[in-house]
């Protein structure tokens, strides 16, 4: 099927694109085009008018200090190519090899993976285990607002109409144990279930603080509480706590259940992928400060 | 700011040649290239961005064109299939895919083709489970992807004898 018509808005710095957004009521931001066309092509999505940012100077980039900082419209491609990333944050690395394929990944963008929030989505979750926080653009100025607060549900986060992502910084990983997995019919498709791990160890290698973050369990990437309580005070990379945690993970969490799997199996698989991703954590190499 | 309303003229670099054609800001770049070009080699097939059968460079980098609109295009680099054979003789990739058997009805083979331009750019001497990773986005109902297979490793075999 083909889009409907709307007007296409090509503004050239972040000032005119928030303007545009304001100006122009049921408009989207176009990025990297890749979930938004086929809803588009669908008619799912019916914008009347869309906002490409992809020519704004200055949105796209990755710049990496004591922390990373990522522009919203960098591609996930150049991201996933990126050397210091892959040695001081392999666990977003370990994420984008799981988002589509090398076509999609070179057009679609680090920020648009992000603002769709699909709940299947790898990144978002990347980020919640990160502690990552996002800068938003809006009229008048921006502000910043944790992983944590900023995915609301399906496909919503807290970004209004005329704000728009403008980039992520994310913290040191070093030190840190990390691990990614998910299970998906086929690489490349989107995950039945995901986690990503990040363990602080203390100097005898016992946790001091852990983050579980799951994806494509529920509307939205969450963190799992109960994992995270009770893997505080456990050595890294014991079996029985991994197992523990597994078993904890969803609770607490509402399951989603659709037509690819029911609510069941997804508990079961997620148990078991958090199990093996707390014990890969144990021995994946840590990301270098 | 650029605005485009309606049909407006498009104009970008398609196999090396200056090109304008005319778009609304909904046309898709593979309609632009079928449909505004004439330039049939490109396949659609889904059209939700899941076969890979419309693969093509975009600034020499894979891009869906059915998930492109040709605004976003506009000034850039397009090569497609069209552009590969040079005054009739196959090109490398081409000529390894007929040999090698990677093609039968050859529908899903313009986005393969294109797709394995990109993998050899970035990656001259792939193994076998890069390539099958890189090409994991194109779906083939015909050969069974064996074909494929040896045929991006016969052309990245090819290209490096000829470099050598
Ligand atoms: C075949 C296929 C397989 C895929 N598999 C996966 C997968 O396994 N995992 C996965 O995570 N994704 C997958 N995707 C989707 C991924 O490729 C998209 O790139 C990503 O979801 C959206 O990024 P984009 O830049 O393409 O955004 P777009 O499609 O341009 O936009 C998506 C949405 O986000 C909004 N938006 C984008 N950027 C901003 C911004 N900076 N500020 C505010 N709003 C913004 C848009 O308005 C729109 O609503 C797949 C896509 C395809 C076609
Ligand atoms: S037609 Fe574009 S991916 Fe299928
Ligand atoms: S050759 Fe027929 S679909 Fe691939």
């Amino acid at each position: 099927m083909k889009p409907a018509q709307f007007d296409y808005l090509r503004p050239g710095s972040l000032a005119e694109a928030i303007e545009a957004l304001g100006a122009n009521p049921d408009s989207k931001v176009l990025a990297g085009g890749q979930s938004l066309i086929p809803m588009m092509n669908m008619r799912l999505a019916r914008p009347s008018a869309l906002v490409d940012i992809g020519r704004i100077d200055g949105l796209a980039g990755i710049s990496a200090n004591g922390s990373l900082r990522v522009g919203a419209t960098t591609r996930q491609a150049e991201v996933l190519a990126d050397a210091t990333v892959q040695r001081r944050w392999p666990l977003i690395t370990a994420a984008l090899r799981h988002v589509g394929h090398p076509a999609t990944r070179a057009r679609g963008t680090f920020g648009g993976s992000i603002a769709h929030a699909e709940p299947a989505a790898e990144l978002p979750a990347a980020m919640l285990a990160l502690d990552a926080a996002f800068t938003v653009h809006r009229p008048g100025g921006t502000r910043t607002v944790a992983a944590t607060d900023f995915f609301l549900g399906h496909y919503t986060t807290v970004l209004a109409e005329d704000e728009l992502l403008g980039h992520v910084d994310v913290p040191a990983l070093g030190g840190s144990h990390w691990a990614f997995a998910e299970v998906a019919r086929r690489h490349g498709d989107y995950a039945l279930t995901g986690v990503a791990v990040r363990l602080t160890p203390d100097a005898d290698g016992v946790v001091t603080d852990a983050r579980v973050a799951l994806f494509a369990v529920s509307s939205r990437p969450v963190r799992s509480a109960a994992a995270e309580r009770l893997l505080v005070g456990t050595r890294v990379g014991d079996a029985e706590a991994a197992t523990a945690a597994g078993k904890v993970a969803l609770d607490d969490i509402e399951v989603a259940e659709d037509s690819f799997v029911s609510a069941t199996y997804r508990t079961e698989a997620t148990a078991a992928i958090v199990r093996r991703a707390l014990l890969e954590a144990a021995t994946n190499p840590k990301g270098e400060n | 700011m650029e605005t485009r309303q309606g049909n407006v003229a498009v104009e970008m670099t398609v196999n090396g040649e200056p090109m304008v054609g005319i778009a609304e800001p909904r046309t898709l770049l593979s309609d632009f290239l079928r449909h505004g070009l004439g330039m049939t080699g490109t396949h659609v097939g889904c059209e939700q961005g899941v076969c890979g059968a419309c693969t093509v460079l975009i600034d020499g980098q894979p891009a869906r064109s059915c998930l492109t609109f040709a605004v976003q295009a506009e000034g850039c680099r397009v090569d497609t299939v069209e552009g590969m054979a040079e005054g009739g003789a196959l090109s490398d990739v081409q000529e390894a895919f007929r040999a090698e058997h990677g093609l039968q009805c050859g529908f899903c083979t313009p986005g393969f083709l294109a797709a394995t331009e990109a993998l050899l750019a970035e990656n001259p001497d792939p193994t076998d489970d890069e390539i099958r990773d890189y090409l994991s986005g194109n779906i083939c109902r015909c050969t069974g992807y064996q074909g494929i297979i040896a045929a991006v490793r016969r052309a990245a075999q090819t290209r490096k004898a000829a470099s050598a």
